[in-house]
């Protein structure tokens, strides 16, 4: 068994990363839930989630065991075998794009191998490109789902992701362009690292600057891929039912909404590693005092949710969050008396903090936007969003060529 | 076996049983999934040889934009299960001298070639995606061009054809 170990080290440590990983972003997704309903239940004056558990918070175990036991027919007249592939081709592909993305800088030392966070190793040349490719892949869930489905308001469903797709994912390509010249790689890391080219400058160093076109075209055709509001057109409740899953129930439906907010997690993770820095912080690098943040912000946010616990209405709640509290609060105690644990941790609190204001932006959409209407949604993608991408890589080529002619550096 | 031999054979494979679906599949959408399959494991088979570039595009461009248009199409015409024809006699006879011709030729190369089957080769300049620009944009400027005149042309065929009809 030993031998096995030593000899096969890569793959097994492969293989726990994945089972991990898999863990975390199935964990993250079911909270990802409650979270969303919370923050558009709170900017809509509701309360949101608060039976189940202390505020909630076992509702994503209520909803998971709900998606398990509910009965699962298959529509008369469906292409069996396409019915059946379309969630796990959507689940499948959501869950592989997580693999590429890069966690952390550096490794950690673990029985003699340099363990690095993220699946994919640290130079993967075509980062990107692979990402758009499992993407691009991405759509055949929806639409093979609404058309395998045999109902006319699936089939609806999947003519527009189908379309909604084709018309966005050439301005999500393009609008990428102008990052990837600024750092001459496809290589996620090394995108990173370009954006750290000064290490005083800190934030103002970020990618986001000079992409701000860039950016914007990319958050919205990101969107619009991953069929969020307000681009959810392909599942529009009050037009086609619930769109391309009307017919699916039970896990199967499970899959498309893990899938979904698999896709969410991807796409914030994109834009924080390629607009905001990844896990650059957004301080100089001569401030080490900023190092304490993490247990600056875990510490009184332990201390507030044992506070909020000791009152709290139920039993439950009364034993579960003063224990949350300790927790949280004590992690970030741990991290001010472990200086290489805490050294080690900023480059994932930051990536981790960035992913969490996306996640957000995304609930927050989701409570102030109203749908586009279809004739909006192709003019806003073929005249407004392709031709300003087109005009960005325009633009950033210009730039790059006259600082190399006259040499800025 | 080496590793990369075993994953070129499952690949091939793949590719294979894909082309061979695509033909005896009924329903159009089956066979549109059954290219699909062919497109994936031919950009798998470029991974193989060190392609990493053209393996991502083979996937984006012909597996996700052009099949995504092919699902599409197939789906808004809502195409059903195909129909025979009666075979014609005459058709079979030209049919079969072409698969004889062309297994012919393919033995014929693998014969003829020295080299035993490898898993990877070293494909040098073709592997990076600088080697690609600079032999697009160096070596190949003219014709690369010409391609992408001949595709602007036909994009503005298209849009003239689309606006005829609209009025």
């Amino acid at each position: 068994m030993k031998s096995f170990l030593t000899t096969n080290a890569e793959l097994v440590i492969t293989v726990v990363k994945i089972a991990l990983l898999l863990f975390i972003v199935l964990t993250v997704n079911a909270y990802l839930t409650w979270f969303e309903r919370k923050v558009v239940a709170h900017m809509q004056s509701r309360w949101g989630p608060h039976r189940v558990g202390p505020h909630g918070l076992l509702q994503p175990l209520a909803d998971g065991v709900k998606f398990l036991f509910k009965e699962d027919p298959t529509p008369a007249g469906a292409d069996k075998f396409v019915y059946y592939l379309a969630p796990l081709l959507a689940l499948a592909l959501a869950l592989t794009s997580i693999a590429l993305i890069p966690f952390g800088p550096d490794p950690i030392r673990l029985f003699g191998h340099d363990i690095y966070l993220g699946i994919a190793p640290p130079d993967v040349n075509i980062g990107i490109l692979a990402l758009f490719a499992i993407t691009a892949m991405g759509v055949y869930g929806v639409a093979l789902a609404g058309w395998s489905s045999n109902s006319k308001y699936p089939l609806l469903g999947g003519l527009r992701s189908s379309a909604q797709m084709i018309s966005y994912e050439l301005a999500l390509t393009m609008s990428v362009v102008g990052v990837l010249l600024m750092a001459g790689s496809f290589n996620l890391k090394k995108i990173i690292e370009a954006q750290a080219h000064h290490p005083e400058w800190g934030i103002l160093g970020w990618n986001v600057w000079p992409q701000i076109l860039g950016f914007f075209c990319f958050f919205v055709a990101a969107v619009a891929e991953t069929n969020r509001v307000p681009f959810d057109l392909p599942e529009a409740e009050s037009e086609l039912v619930a769109g391309f899953h009307t017919e699916y129930a039970s896990f199967k439906f499970a899959m498309f909404f893990i899938a979904e907010y698999t896709s969410m997690i991807t796409v914030s993770c994109l834009c924080s590693i390629m607009f905001f820095g990844g896990w650059l912080s957004p301080f100089p690098a001569s401030w080490t005092f900023t190092h304490y943040l993490p247990s600056a912000i875990l510490i009184p946010f332990g201390l507030w949710v044992i506070w909020d616990g000791i009152r709290y209405e139920t039993i439950f709640g009364r034993i579960i969050l003063p224990g949350l509290g300790t927790a949280i609060a004590g992690a970030g105690a741990a991290l001010i008396l472990l200086p290489g644990v805490n050294l080690f941790i900023q480059g994932p609190f930051w990536l981790l903090s960035k992913i969490l204001v996306f996640l957000f932006v995304y609930g927050w959409m989701r409570g102030t936007l109203p749908r586009f209407r279809y004739d909006q949604l192709m003019a806003f993608g073929w005249k407004l969003l392709l031709p300003l991408s087109i005009v960005n890589v325009i633009v950033t080529s210009f730039v790059i060529l006259a600082r190399m002619t006259w040499g800025a550096k | 076996m080496t590793a990369p031999l075993v994953v070129f054979f499952v690949l091939a494979g793949l590719a294979v049983i894909g082309a061979v679906s695509l033909i005896l599949q009924k329903h159009p959408i089956h066979s549109a999934l059954s290219l699909i399959v062919v497109m994936i494991a031919l950009a798998g088979l470029y991974l193989l040889l060190g392609a990493e570039f053209v393996a991502a595009v083979q996937i984006i461009v012909y597996g996700g934009a052009i099949m995504v248009l092919f699902v599409f199409v197939i789906m808004l015409l809502n195409a059903g299960v195909e129909e025979h024809t009666s075979i014609s006699k005459m058709a079979g006879a030209p049919g079969l001298l072409l698969v004889v011709a062309l297994a012919g030729l393919v033995a014929a190369t693998i014969v003829r070639s020295t080299d035993s089957i490898q898993g990877t080769i070293e494909t040098g300049e073709m592997s990076s995606t600088l080697g690609i620009s600079n032999m697009i944009f160096k070596e190949f400027v003219y014709p690369f061009e010409l391609t992408s005149f001949l595709i602007l042309v036909a994009v503005l065929g298209a849009t003239v054809l689309a606006q005829r009809e609209k009025s």
